[in-house]
């Protein structure tokens, strides 16, 4: 006998198990409708490999896995794929997800499928493939996919390979009923992993309420040298990281994985399926599960098609819809409620349970916590969930992380002792949900507070290149001021053919003698930038009435003094520069603006008095329009007065030139 | 039917706030019984008299607070709380020093500090407490056990709670005075010169406190608390007054089945040291809790200025409580020895 270990806390709720062991494992059947949403296992959903219309055997894989952590799909039964949608699942919060409909055609065809009873000529990855193949998942809990727990890293010893045959769960009875009517199969899946996983040492355990299948168990397991060890029932004994416990008297710590204690565990269930993938080469596309509760008038097993809606396999069971306040997925401490009787049963569906009012009432409301201890003395992580309850009700998120919220496992055992009604395990639930969401924004913020840095820069390096530009403009202006060709400045034709111009002459500047402009332009951005930042020191140095302030505003001036240096450099070497087109392409595009600009002048030109006045008017009020929305919006988004004041005076002027041009208009029209 | 939703867990364990209080309630009365015989009704009418005042009071509170009254109500807790400071009162006490005593212990030391849960400290002792420091002679005023004196009637019991002023009562140093102002006789000689004591503690008391002890057994079976503070609690005094019994002189503390079986001991033990609200919660922090209680309670009785010391030990180490909590975290499943050094 090997010693059995006891772990902290724990409750013993009525177990409520007889009534659904009364009859043999019965065969649920084939649904009209299967409905297999692509996602029962935790990891990347699965992608849909057949389309609307197909036909499909039993056992043909509808779905591809995705990723390492992921599981294909495979069709329960043979019949035609009607729809590719979202449906309803089962998820605790009530989802829709994607899901494959099959029309079954009651032939339940197979594809041809083979197994390998002499696994053991196999190579153990081919082995994990072909688990993986068949789309095993752990069956009870979570459903995390059965490969990716058995590709043990090489340099990991496993001592311990545990079969959990625990189900310490009240009402639930698929595991018991498999180990009384399948024990040899639960032999051979073990004997399979043991050959996998190479452990020192491979044992099944079982609560030992079940003394039936436990007797089965030892007899099948007669001389393969699997261990069968019962151990006193408790919730959550189930619980893999108690279970470890109670088998090895080893804890996996906080954050890390049975293989850090050198064990690994499968479910009783899902054991079965790796024996009926590798020695009949058959898919997970069936499993077992209790239906019971008194609102069904025949409480047993079921062998069930994956897929199945859970209102026909309810129906089986004779469910009486009008005595039932709730329909639970799993057991009564750890199930979430199913929202409708059309969601599927998907492979970690051990147990539908339909209680009464009477059986499970509604919980009465919440008194005040008397600090009794009771959910302490009962929590199989050593919590203090009174103290995590507090926490929680004054959002204290990061005296819950303290208070290790995080190696909760969600048993429910203190919300069931605890006498005042608190639901404290919904308590952990959203204030796990929402520090995770925090460390979520938080590395967003973080993120973006780089994106931002990053922008600034940018943004500082735009505005000193245009600044340098607009150093270019003034000096084209300039020139043309001193060739004596003074025209309306706000004449936006005449600008437009300037600033073509302008464009022109620099790119050619530019490209003629481009080293030497590009070293004086680079000066100036220099220079510029370092204005910036001496102008922003200083800003700070005032805000914080530092005793710099008169050294900086020193150093700044002299920095001004040498852009303004720069500038000139800068602008001398562009009017000494020929025009000297040498980039046709780029010269091109400025020569077709000047000329766009000017046939728009000699079209203008052409115009009729009335209509030179009226298009005047039409573009200035436009222009008017614009200058309006964007006064609007600077003013909304808060910008600096100086632009506000900027654009406020453009507004004025413009108004009264759209009042001039009225005037002309009318004028015009008059005569 | 529409189907509910609910999370998770759907089951409930049989045990609800209500049966805890009403389960301390029961286990009162075979103390409150032994009292009644040894001292008269006085202990009856003070519990009756104290039930209906706190009710009131509770009632005011919670109708000033805005909150539905018969849920809060229900939940016993402000009879627990009459019932045990009740009990602690001398019997005969006037009904104003009753009526304050209790109002100080639901309106000031429960409903202030935000109701129940809330509080820091024992309501019932803070009650004692406030009488004890605000009417000091009428809280000493203990009535001789049967068989040293007269038990008064019913209706004599009557009067002395509403009419104090025509109730003319006998009172009697209880054995913890007489202990306490013992300075030249050996124990043995006090023991023989004084009617006071009993086989093993007082006269009356060590049936009163083995009735006590129980009450507190029962519960103990019950699971309504662990056995950790009570036990603690006892062992360290029992053990403290071992230590120092000095052989039976004349500065002897008295033995450890005296300290045991007189005066409020089982009755602070397993009603007072247990309160949940205002002990340390984690095991060991309730057994730090009760053995520091237990010394406390030697110390005060034996160096104090007071006689029975249950009420202040309780209220000193409630202030501790928090401290001892922060220090006394059980170890999470899967971390080594202390938080936060996974
Ligand atoms: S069991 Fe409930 S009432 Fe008792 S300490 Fe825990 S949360 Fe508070
Ligand atoms: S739900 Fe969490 S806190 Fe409550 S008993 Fe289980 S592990 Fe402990």
């Amino acid at each position: 006998m090997r010693k059995i270990f006891d772990f902290h806390g724990g409750i013993h709720p009525p177990e409520n198990k007889q009534q659904s062991l009364r009859s043999r494992i019965a065969k649920a059947g084939i649904p009209p409708e299967l409905i297999i949403p692509l996602s029962q296992h935790i990891g990347a959903p699965s992608h849909p490999v057949v389309s609307v219309g197909d036909r499909v055997l039993k056992g043909q894989v509808i779905a591809q896995a995705l990723g390492f952590v992921s599981v294909p799909k495979h069709a329960p039964s043979s019949g035609i794929i009607t729809a590719i949608e979202d449906r309803l699942i089962a998820h605790p919060s009530g989802l829709v997800a994607p899901c494959i409909v099959i029309a079954t055609d009651g032939r339940d065809e197979w594809l041809t499928h083979q197994g390998y009873p002499n696994y053991t000529s196999l190579e153990k990855p081919e082995l994990i493939e072909l688990i993986r193949h068949a789309g095993i998942a752990g069956m009870g809990g979570a459903g995390f996919p059965s490969a990716v727990k058995l590709s043990v890293r090489d340099d990991i010893t496993i001592d311990t390979l545990i079969v959990n045959g625990t189900e310490c769960e009240p009402y639930i009875t698929a595991d018991d009923i498999l180990m009384r009517e399948r024990a040899d199969q639960i032999i051979e899946g073990a004997k399979i992993l043991h050959y996998l996983i190479e452990p020192g040492e491979t044992v099944i355990g079982v609560e030992d309420n079940k003394p039936e299948g436990i007797a089965a168990l030892r007899a099948a397991a007669k001389g393969t040298g699997i261990e069968v060890a019962s151990f006193p029932t408790k919730y959550p004994s189930g619980g893999e990281k108690q279970l470890i416990e109670i088998l090895t008297g080893k804890q996996v710590p906080s954050g890390g994985l049975p293989s850090d204690v050198g064990v690994v565990c499968q479910n009783l269930g899902s054991t079965v399926a790796i024996y009926e993938a590798i020695a009949l080469g058959r898919p997970l596309i069936s499993r077992i599960t209790t239906v019971t509760g008194d609102a069904v008038r025949e409480p047993q097993n079921f062998e069930v098609l994956i897929g199945t809606p859970m209102r026909y396999l309810l129906a089986k069971a004779g469910y009486q819809a009008e005595k039932n306040n709730r329909l639970i997925m799993g057991g009564p401490m750890m199930g979430f409620t199913v929202p409708d009787l059309n969601v599927p049963v998907v492979k970690t569906t051990n147990c539908l349970l339909a209680p009464t009012a009477l059986e499970l009432p509604a919980p009465p409301p919440a008194q005040a916590c008397i600090r009794c201890g009771m959910c302490a003395e009962v929590c199989p992580a050593s919590l203090l969930p009174q103290q995590l309850f507090w926490f929680a009700q004054g959002k204290e998120l990061e005296k819950l992380e303290q208070h290790n919220l995080f190696d909760c496992i969600e048993c429910g055992a203190c919300s069931y002792a605890c006498p005042s009604n608190i639901p404290l395990v919904q308590y952990y639930r959203a204030s796990k949900a929402e520090i995770l969401h925090q460390r979520e924004e938080h590395e967003k913020s973080e993120h973006s507070r780089a994106r931002f840095e990053s922008r600034q820069q940018r943004l500082e390096q735009e505005d000193a290149e245009k600044e340098a530009k607009r150093a270019a403009r003034k000096q084209a202006a300039e020139e043309r001021a001193r060739a004596g060709g003074r025209q309306g400045d706000d004449d936006p034709i005449q600008a437009a053919i300037e600033r073509a111009q302008a464009k022109k002459a620099a790119l050619q500047s530019d490209t003629g003698k481009g080293n030497e402009l590009q070293k004086l332009e680079q000066a100036v951005v220099t220079i510029q930038k370092r204005v910036d930042t001496a102008q922003a020191k200083l800003k700070q140095a005032q805000a914080e009435g530092s005793d710099l302030v008169d050294a900086l505003i020193a150093g700044l001036e002299k920095t001004r003094v040498k852009l303004e240096k720069a500038e000139q450099a800068l602008q001398i070497f562009r009017a000494s520069q020929p025009a000297a087109p040498t980039d046709t392409a780029t010269v091109d595009a400025a020569q077709t603006a000047i000329r766009k600009a000017m046939t728009a002048r000699q079209a203008e030109a052409e115009m009729s008095p009335e209509q030179r006045a009226k298009t005047n008017l039409t573009k200035l009020e436009q222009r008017l329009q614009k200058s309006r929305e964007k006064l609007e919006q600077s003013r909304q988004t808060d910008q600096e007065d100086s632009i506000i004041e900027a654009l406020e005076s453009t507004v004025e002027r413009l108004t009264a030139k759209v009042e001039a041009a009225r005037q002309a208009m009318n004028t015009a029209t008059d005569s | 039917m529409a189907l509910l939703r609910l999370t998770s867990p759907h089951a409930h364990g049989p045990m609800s706030t209500q049966r805890v209080m009403f389960c301390v309630l029961l286990a009162t009365v075979p103390g409150v019984l032994v009292l009644t015989w040894f001292f008269g009704y006085g202990t009856l009418i003070n519990i009756v008299f104290g039930a209906a005042v706190a009710v009131g009071c509770e009632a005011l509170a919670l109708t000033l607070r805005r909150r539905p009254l018969g849920f809060y109500l229900k939940d016993l807790s402000a009879l627990v709380t009459a019932v045990l400071l009740c009990i602690a009162l001398p019997p005969y006490a006037p009904w104003w020093l009753i009526a304050a005593g209790v109002a100080s212990s639901i309106l000031l030391a429960k409903h202030f500090y935000g109701g129940l849960g809330y509080n820091p400290f024992n309501p019932a002792m803070v009650g004692y407490v406030v009488l004890l420091i605000s009417f000091p002679v009428q809280m000493t005023a203990w009535a001789p056990p049967r068989g040293l004196g007269p038990v008064p009637g019913f209706l004599d019991a009557l009067q002395a709670c509403f009419n104090p002023a025509g109730f003319d009562g006998i009172t009697m140093a209880t054995p913890l005075d007489v202990l306490k102002l013992n300075n030249s006789f050996l124990i043995e000689d006090l023991w023989s010169e004084n009617p006071q004591f009993g086989r093993w503690g007082g006269v009356g008391w060590e049936w009163v406190n083995i009735a006590f002890l129980a009450g507190g057994a029962w519960l103990l079976y019950m699971r309504i608390f662990t056995w950790h503070a009570p036990v603690a609690m006892l062992v360290s005094l029992a053990l403290l007054a071992a230590i120092f019994y000095d052989g039976g002189s004349s500065a002897s503390g008295g033995s450890p089945l005296f300290h045991l079986l007189t005066g409020a001991t089982m009755f602070g033990a397993f009603f007072i040291v247990t309160d949940p609200v205002t002990s340390a919660v984690s095991l060991r922090g309730r057994l730090i809790y009760g053995a520091l209680i237990g010394a406390l309670i030697y110390v005060i009785r034996v160096r104090g200025n007071y006689p029975d010391a249950v009420a202040f030990a309780v209220l000193i180490m409630n202030f501790a409580a928090p401290f001892i909590d922060y220090y006394t975290q059980p170890r999470t499943y899967g971390h080594s020895r202390k938080r936060g050094e996974s």
